[in-house]
């Protein structure tokens, strides 16, 4: 990349969400998340994501992200918060540990009503 | 009835020593300097533990949504009162053993504070934004701050620290306010409000001298900072522009500020968005220095005796824990005690440091001389991890 990055992310605002929407589009052509690694992203979500929005998803610092919460909100834009962060919020962009398709997956089980985790992953 | 409730009872009265004497062994009275609580917050449950034996003494279940809860304690050691994220306040008994009391108190909650005189517990709410006053006895609502910082628009409120006087000082996140409350007469309280601080405050401390309120900016590189023994305090700007306009990472937990980090004359403060430890000097409140580090930190803790910094990290590097020498400002250790490291707590005069792994579901005492493992235990995706030696601090 020729252009030097944005002074921050956390205030810019112009080329992330483009990114992150092309980045999604991109994610529904790549095969959805196996079996393990759904286990991982059940934990990683109510875990991880747990400490901003609430272990039962209801939030915290970040919004709610129960399925009533969510039911006007698009899918592509949820997926690409979830992969490209949120800039101007304290959002992070979690692609570092995300592919598209598993942040797709998230946000379809997400607005779906998220799964409970599972008994042997605690 | 069962030894542990015989036991229990014990500490608690004396009237009930002829009734268990006479089903076990001799009875032993036991002091409260030595417990403390490790929050499960898979399960909603509370581990009592004894940092003495460095063993858990029980649990005590019930408690709802402890993701992100914290803990203060009464002055006296036996009551834990709990702050959990789906708004409940909770008081246990730790040597009954059980819940003794507990209210919904708001929908959606992030810790609280005890005042010097442990009196009032006060709670700082997300949902609806604000501060609300319990009577510490009874858990009665004595009065009720909402965050409105616009007509009839609330903020969640960050960093919420007891300070002298009855007063208390937190932040506004949405804002970007600081206000401290004096709840002297909790039906009349009066709230001086500080605007304008900085962008997103994100959580804050209180110096050990009750000194400067210390409040961490999300939004821009810096802090602000609060000298609460001016008469009319003020806001000022510290470690303005600590980025130096560097693109910061992601930040995928905020770092905690709650439980000062201050060892001789420095402060030590995660930085925002870098994998460093800021140091500053809190004569002149100006940077002294930076300290790389493994990851993201999330808390940099002071040792009691401010000999040692140490210090974990936000996902994915938080199977991480770094020890930082204050005499040299070097890292003199890099532990790894398990997955998802996500609290320390030093006993009362530091010699070990309690970990709790979340994945590994073990909570680890080291020897913080040699550190070497004392002990492990397993516990429930483990967090938060509080000793009632809290009840004598400031800020804790």
């Amino acid at each position: 990349m020729l252009s030097p990055p944005p002074p921050s992310w956390r205030r810019a605002t112009g080329l992330l969400p483009l990114l992150a929407a092309l980045a999604c589009t991109a994610a529904s052509a790549q095969q959805p998340p196996g079996a393990e690694r759904q286990r991982e992203l059940i934990r990683m979500v109510r875990q991880d994501c747990g400490s901003c929005h609430g272990l039962q998803l209801t939030g915290g610092l970040g919004p709610a992200l129960t399925r009533e919460a969510l039911a006007d909100k698009p899918l592509e834009s949820m997926a690409s918060t979830i992969y490209g962060g949120r800039p101007g919020t304290p959002m992070a962009p979690w692609k570092a540990m995300l592919s598209e398709a598993d942040a797709l997956w998230i946000a379809q089980q997400l607005m779906a009503g998220f799964p409970e985790p599972h008994k042997d992953a605690r | 009835m069962k030894r542990r409730d015989c036991l229990a009872l014990l500490g608690a009265s004396s009237l009930l020593l002829a009734g268990c004497a006479s089903t076990g062994p001799a009875p032993s009275l036991v002091g409260t300097g030595d417990l403390g609580v490790v929050v499960a917050r898979s399960t909603g449950t509370l581990a009592i533990v004894n940092t003495s034996q460095r063993k858990l003494l029980a649990e005590v279940k019930g408690l709802g949504d402890l993701s992100h809860a914290s803990v203060v304690f009464s002055r006296d050691g036996r009551h834990a009162f709990v702050f959990g994220r789906d708004g409940a306040l909770t008081k246990v008994d730790l040597l009954m053993q059980r819940i003794a009391g507990r209210v919904m108190q708001a929908g959606n909650s992030i810790g609280g504070a005890i005042s010097a005189d442990g009196r009032l517990v006060v709670a700082q709410n997300y949902t609806p934004g604000g501060i609300k006053a319990f009577n510490a006895e009874t858990l009665e609502l004595v009065a009720d701050v909402p965050a409105e910082y616009e007509p009839g628009k609330l903020s969640r409120v960050v960093g919420l620290v007891d300070l002298p006087g009855q007063r208390f000082a937190y932040s506004l996140f949405d804002a970007n306010a600081i206000w401290i409350t004096d709840l002297s007469d909790p039906a009349r309280p009066v709230t001086t409000k500080l605007p304008n601080i900085g962008r997103q405050p994100y959580d804050a401390l209180v110096t050990p001298n009750g000194r400067h309120y210390i409040a961490g900016l999300f939004g821009e590189d810096g802090l602000a900072m609060v000298d609460l023994w001016e008469e009319k305090p003020q806001v000022r700007r510290i470690l303005a522009g600590y980025g130096r306009g560097q693109e910061p990472l992601p930040v995928y937990k905020m770092p905690h500020l709650r439980g000062w980090a201050v060892a001789g004359r420095r402060a030590y403060l995660p930085a925002i968005g870098r994998h460093e430890v800021l140091v500053v000097d809190t004569d002149t409140w100006q940077e002294v220095g930076r300290i790389p580090v493994a990851g993201q930190p999330v808390f940099v803790m002071a040792r009691p005796d401010g000999r040692q910094v140490w210090v974990n990290f936000s996902v994915p590097d938080y199977h991480r824990v770094q020890v930082i020498d204050t005499t040299t400002q070097k890292i003199v250790r890099t532990l790894e005690p398990g997955k998802a490291v996500l609290h320390m707590e030093f006993t009362p005069r530091g010699e070990s440091v309690w970990i709790s792994s979340r994945d590994d579901h073990r909570v680890s005492v080291i020897d913080t001389q040699s550190f070497a493992t004392q002990a492990t235990m397993t516990v429930d995706s483990p967090s938060g991890i509080f000793f009632t030696s809290r009840a004598a601090r400031v800020g804790f």
